[in-house]
């Protein structure tokens, strides 16, 4: 991790958040139907939504009209696997494993949104963007897909070769909280 | 920054978004039907108006999807947006009051 300059980690802190395994899902209501079932909750049908298997690791989240992102732990993901197979085998759909292709990074902290809004112009006040919400943006020149989790708290899923670019700016950015 | 309204994200900033050339272009059903002018034509001439124009948009950084925007070339002033297969909305005239920005 570069070197951080927020005050404390109430401030802004930045950590790695433990690999775990995901999914595209890609196909029509009838399959996404299904893999909800399988899933353990509808997934989520409006646009940025995220829906959460209560008790469980497992997050959907809404990326697009017709492409959900399944995740989970990887303990939980075999047996996740196993059910989104047999649940989805009678409907056309594409899944895919992505779960090597990125990394996740938590930014938490009372001035997270503005770290991030520093880089991404989208709008992240918690009526615009509330909690539980997730999309695909641009942060920089680095595509990230960025899900608030809670009032003060962001993951950020990154394509794995862009965790230090991503970092290194989040770091340059605290230099401002350093200095204010 | 202009502010583009995504028909399934809604607004959103236009660095998320990609031009993709005119909207509403058709690729003929039977291409050895055509003439080498016809197919020259589908293939590489394209309007180029001052003023309204109907072109194919993509929220690449976002959802991904294709849509089409009714854009005015002489403000940049995105009048309308609206999902492909739709019909092009009937506006008429220059950056009318009350559009997208
Ligand atoms: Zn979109």
């Amino acid at each position: 991790m570069s070197e951080w300059f927020a005050k404390s980690a109430a401030q802004a802190a930045l950590t790695d958040v433990p690999e775990g395994r995901r999914w595209v899902l890609r196909g029509g209501d009838a399959a996404l139907a299904a893999a909800g079932a399988a899933f353990g909750a509808s997934l989520p049908a409006q646009a940025g939504g995220v829906a959460r298997v209560a008790g469980t690791p497992r997050a959907a989240l809404w990326l697009g009209p017709d492409e959900i992102w399944l995740g989970t732990s990887m303990d939980d993901g075999a047996a996740l696997e196993a059910a989104l197979q047999t649940g989805l085998a009678a409907h056309a759909h594409s899944l895919v494993d992505i779960s090597h292709r990125n990394v996740a990074l938590e930014l938490s902290g009372t001035h997270a949104a503005w770290l991030l809004n520093s880089l991404c112009p989208l709008e992240l006040t918690l009526e615009a963007f509330p909690v539980d919400t997730v999309t695909r943006t641009l942060f920089s020149k680095a595509e990230i897909v960025l899900w608030r989790t809670g009032e003060h708290s962001f993951q950020i899923v990154l394509g794995r070769s862009f965790r230090g670019y991503v970092s290194g700016l989040l770091a340059e950015v605290s230099r401002e909280l350093a200095a204010a | 920054m202009l502010v583009i309204h995504c028909p399934y994200c809604g607004p959103r900033p236009e660095l998320e978004f990609r031009h993709c050339g005119q909207a509403h272009i058709a690729r003929p059903l039977d291409p050895s039907a055509q003439t080498a002018d016809e197919w020259g034509e589908y293939l590489y001439l394209r309007e180029n108006p001052k003023g309204m124009h109907a072109e194919r948009w993509r929220h690449m950084h976002g959802c991904g999807r294709f849509f089409n925007a009714l854009r005015d070339t002489t403000t940049d002033f995105f009048v309308t947006t609206y999902k492909c297969g739709e019909p092009r909305p009937a506006v008429s005239g220059t950056a009318p009051a009350g559009g997208q920005r």
